[in-house]
């Protein structure tokens, strides 16, 4: 890894309670040159038949990365700081081992490139010291990077959480999700 | 002049829309940019900060401009995308002429302005001077606005100019005039932060300024309560404590029940009323009967929801009261206004911290836009044309006898409605596209087609340019020096980022050209936009809109300034009212009499549907600008009808098949959206397109007889199923316009 000035004081804090489903935060991923004009982040309608309640759905960026532990091709690789990055395109083989293993249903086969691709948490800007694209533009802050003193201050009536549990696995990640407060877990069956 | 040169399609082919989506590779030089220029989105009234990459005079790109205080970096999609429009390969590189069979080809500058100079003088000299009329647009900035009024009244001598704001907020002006003296929201949004109560009244914040969502969810972070008053379940209302599901057109009931009941229980600021206000007894004799079980019955609202929102804003010990259009968009727009403003007033929560009360201005420069006399009735200031002392002040400005200077003219629709007459033969418009954005506008195609001569400034060739005998290219807002007001009161500078491509120049040089040709040149001697504004402060000094102590330096310095700002030493005026004088003659606020009356249409057998209209977050206004840029109009193509599953039984309809809608107006098809999130009784349709998708064609002209506003949010319409479902919706469906 080069020198970086990456922030280790800061993180990500998702708060889908406030998010309009806007698609600010995937335009503004879809700038992205390393990304091939397409978005890393995904806005989705629950039902929108009955509601207009969307979720917002970024790499988590777990401590023990599925995507890569199952990669036969080694292409996924995690920093020193915690950023699970994209495939690497030398690397990738296209299989989609990835896509069916991550539990948050993150990494994605782009048919264009033959290749997954992944949020790798903007590492152009966090590396230069500034804040993922989605997180700058996110006009309600569903989508927060900071530091926890700010993000505790900020949000008296809620928690970050980051420790997932699907049936008897559990996840922990670096992405936190604001849950209500005195959360611990997120149980998702 | 008559019918378009050639069929739309072959102008669609030539001018688009189309849609623009950045390479692939990305743009050249986006790493290392020429310059990166700190100035706002160009679209709607939060004007957020924005920082736009240059490259080779080109803008290639944009960074969050995370310093400056509203938006602190956040943008809504359209904010993202801004930048896009600057590359378009559909802009107008040079001015046109209108060539029967064959479109628009190109004329050179001076033939275009020759042309354009000599169809003024002859319909001015054969029809009077009123025959020849202005269309202005609020998204210029307060000096092309300034600008304007003056070019119209000294240059053309006409009394017939409007603007677009009259499609706006023109009713929350009026209305605030009337209470306060004074139109402006009373406070900045940071105010929100800690009120214990907050009611969005007709205003989808989180679709048409999404930026302002951060603020109302900060209030939530500190306990606020959110009352949100709507026909449809908006984003925002998805978490409020009480959603007011209003029947379209009746909102005024609303707030009359509930100062009926803040009456009722004594949930009363007396020490304000008695020393601060007049005609609180006048506000309360007209909503005597006006009891819950009466305003449920008009609003469709459960008595129980009034009385618990009755409830916490009496109680509260600050609160902030938002509206926008749809309260504004009415034929009652202006007594919907003052039913919220007495509701403030009766409990005095203005003019102190984190209580506040405001409209939030729609387009870019709502605010400015409206306070420097480009619309009819109006002097710069937001002096009134007339009032004998305000013309005489502006004439001296203006180095003009006040008796050469116009009158009153017509408002925006009243003037479509002269030109159907014979009255005005000649029209000039400028950022305005009324072909999509008045109502009823088959009429309006009608009254472009009955034009002797149409000249059109615009960067794109939008729906009514089309119409056009000559088209003036002008600029993009990067392509020129200016300022705007945001919706805050909060003055900042627009900064040119790039020259004006190919042949077109900028608005500004182009009025003043014409202001030559005219023979005016002596009134109209500006080197650049600085001295322009100067100017402008000068011709608001003294006025409600006082701009005068405001410098492009001291906007420079402070990141904005909020008028009025009277002096060179005045820091300008965050907060309204803190010192409880008002800007009417006695100094008090005033309270309003309303007594409800129904909208203009009302539904019956046979139109037995309320449809309403709105806005979708990808799109802007009419859409000249964002219906071009490639992303945006891949996030909702096409407007799409929202009607209840309840309703859709009812007719036999069913998910994306297409519906006929018919109004006294206008019949056509749009694909269901069925939806819960809407009344049982109401359909919903966005209005950013033209032609044959055009909520527009079906909207009716009825206007508020105070602000002239058209009732652009209810009419009664029936719909039938049509068996056939629709494909997935694209732009190209979209296009194909008349
Ligand atoms: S930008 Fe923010 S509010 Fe908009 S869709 Fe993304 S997460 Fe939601
Ligand atoms: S952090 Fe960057 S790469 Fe990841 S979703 Fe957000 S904008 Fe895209
Ligand atoms: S459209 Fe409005 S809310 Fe969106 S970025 Fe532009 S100014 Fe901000």
């Amino acid at each position: 890894m080069p020198v970086t000035n990456y922030r280790t004081d800061q993180e990500f804090f998702v708060d889908m309670q406030r998010c309009i489903g806007c698609k600010a935060c995937e335009m503004a991923c879809s700038e992205c040159e390393t990304n091939g004009h397409e978005s890393m982040i995904h806005v989705n309608y629950i039902d929108r038949a009955v509601t207009v309640q969307t979720t917002v759905q970024v790499c988590m960026h777990c401590d023990d990365p599925v995507c890569a532990n199952v990669c036969p091709a080694d292409a996924i690789t995690k920093d020193e700081f915690g950023v699970v990055h994209t495939a690497n395109t030398a690397r990738c083989i296209g299989c989609s081992n990835c896509v069916m293993a991550c539990p948050f249903g993150v990494p994605q086969k782009k048919e264009t490139y033959d290749l997954m691709m992944k949020c790798n948490m903007c590492y152009d800007r966090t590396s230069a010291g500034k804040k993922p694209m989605c997180a700058t533009v996110c006009p309600t802050q569903a989508l927060y990077y900071g530091t926890r003193e700010e993000i505790a201050k900020m949000r008296p009536n809620s928690t970050p959480v980051n420790n997932f549990i699907f049936g008897k696995e559990s996840v922990s990640t670096k992405v936190n999700i604001m849950m209500p407060k005195g959360s611990t877990s997120l149980i998702i069956d | 002049m008559a019918h378009l040169p050639v069929s739309p399609e072959k102008l669609i082919e030539q001018f688009g829309p189309h849609l623009n989506y950045p390479p692939r590779e990305g743009f050249a030089g986006r790493d290392e940019p020429d310059k990166v220029v700190k100035t706002h989105c160009c679209f709607c009234g939060m004007q957020c900060g924005i920082k736009l990459l240059v490259k080779n005079d080109k803008v290639v790109g944009f960074d969050p401009w995370e310093e400056f205080p509203f938006n602190e970096g956040r943008l809504c999609p359209k904010g993202v995308q801004r930048y896009m429009q600057n590359n378009h390969p559909d802009r107008i590189l040079q001015p046109l002429q209108r060539k029967e069979g064959v479109g628009f080809t190109p004329v050179s500058w001076d033939e275009a302005m020759e042309k354009t100079v000599a169809e003024i003088k002859r319909i001015q000299e054969k029809y009077g001077n009123d025959a020849f009329s202005v269309l202005s647009g609020v998204s210029l900035t307060n000096e092309k606005s300034y600008l304007m009024g003056k070019f119209a009244r000294v240059a053309l001598k006409t009394a017939n100019l409007d603007y677009n704001g009259r499609l706006c907020m023109v009713s929350a002006g009026a209305g605030n005039k009337k209470a306060f003296g004074l139109d402006r929201t009373s406070n900045t949004y940071a105010d929100l932060e800690k009120a214990e109560v907050i009611i969005v009244a007709g205003a989808n914040i989180s679709e048409t300024f999404p930026t302002l969502t951060h603020w109302v969810w900060r209030a939530r972070d500190h306990g606020a309560k959110l009352i949100v008053v709507d026909p449809r379940v908006i984003p925002l209302a998805r978490t409020a404590d009480l959603h007011l599901p209003v029947k379209p057109g009746t909102d005024s009931a609303l707030y009359g029940a509930i100062l009926k009941y803040l009456a009722d229980h004594d949930m009363l600021d007396h020490d304000f009323i008695d020393n601060h206000t007049t005609d609180f007894d006048k506000a309360l004799a007209a909503v005597k009967d006006y009891t819950l079980e009466w305003a449920e019955e008009i609003t469709g609202i459960e008595k129980a929801k009034i009385e618990l929102a009755a409830q916490w804003w009496g109680k509260a010990k600050t609160s902030f009261l938002l509206h926008a259009r749809g309260i504004e968009h009415h034929s009652k727009g202006v007594d919907n206004v003052l039913g919220c403003i007495n509701i403030v007033l009766a409990t005095g929560r203005i003019g102190k911290p984190y209580c506040g009360y405001g409209t939030i201005t729609g387009q870019g420069n709502g605010q400015g836009g409206r306070e420097h006399g480009h619309k009819c009735d109006q002097l710069p200031g937001n002096r009134d044309i007339t009032n004998p002392e305000h013309r005489k002040y502006i004439a001296g400005v203006w180095g003009i006898d006040e008796k050469d200077m116009p009158g009153k003219g017509y408002t925006a629709y009243e003037l479509i409605e002269a030109i159907h007459r014979g009255e005005v033969k000649g029209l000039l418009s400028i950022c305005f596209n009324p072909l999509v954005s008045l109502p009823n506008n088959n009429y309006v195609r009608e009254a472009l087609e009955k034009l002797e001569f149409y000249v059109s400034i615009d960067f794109f060739m939008n729906e009514t340019a089309r119409h056009a005998d000559i088209i003036l290219a002008g600029s993009l807002q990067e392509e020129e020096e200016g300022t705007v007001t945001t919706a805050e009161g909060r003055v900042v500078r627009i900064r040119k980022a790039v020259n004006p491509p190919g042949h077109a120049r900028s608005d500004t040089s182009i009025i003043l050209e014409l202001a030559k040709r005219l023979g005016a040149e002596d009134k109209f001697t500006y080197q650049n936009s600085e001295e322009l504004f100067n100017e402008l402060r000068v011709a608001s000094k003294g006025g409600t809109a006082d701009y005068y102590g405001i410098t492009y330096q001291k906007i420079e310095d402070t990141m904005g300034v909020f008028w009025p700002c009277p002096t060179l030493n005045h820091p300008g005026t965050p907060r309204l009212w803190e010192d409880k004088k008002f800007a009417t003659p006695d100094g008090k606020a005033h309270f309003n009499p309303v007594t409800y009356r129904d909208p203009g249409e009302i539904t019956d057998e046979e139109y037995p549907v309320i449809l309403t209209t709105g806005r979708v977050v990808s799109q802007y206004l009419s859409g000249t600008q964002t219906r071009r840029i490639g992303k945006l109009v891949d996030l909702y193509p096409e407007p799409k009808l929202e009607i209840h599953p309840e309703l859709a039984l009812k007719y036999g309809i069913k998910q994306n098949e297409l519906v006929q809608v018919t109004t006294r107006r206008g019949t056509d098809e749009f694909p269901a959206n069925i939806v819960e999130t809407i009344r049982t009784d109401t359909v919903f349709l966005p209005y950013h397109w033209p032609g044959k998708k055009s909520a527009n064609q079906f909207t009716p002209a009825t206007l508020d007889p105070v602000s002239k506003i058209p009732e652009f949010k209810v009419c009664a319409c029936n719909l039938k199923a049509t068996g056939v479902i629709s494909p997935p919706s694209t732009a190209s469906g979209a296009y194909a316009s008349i």
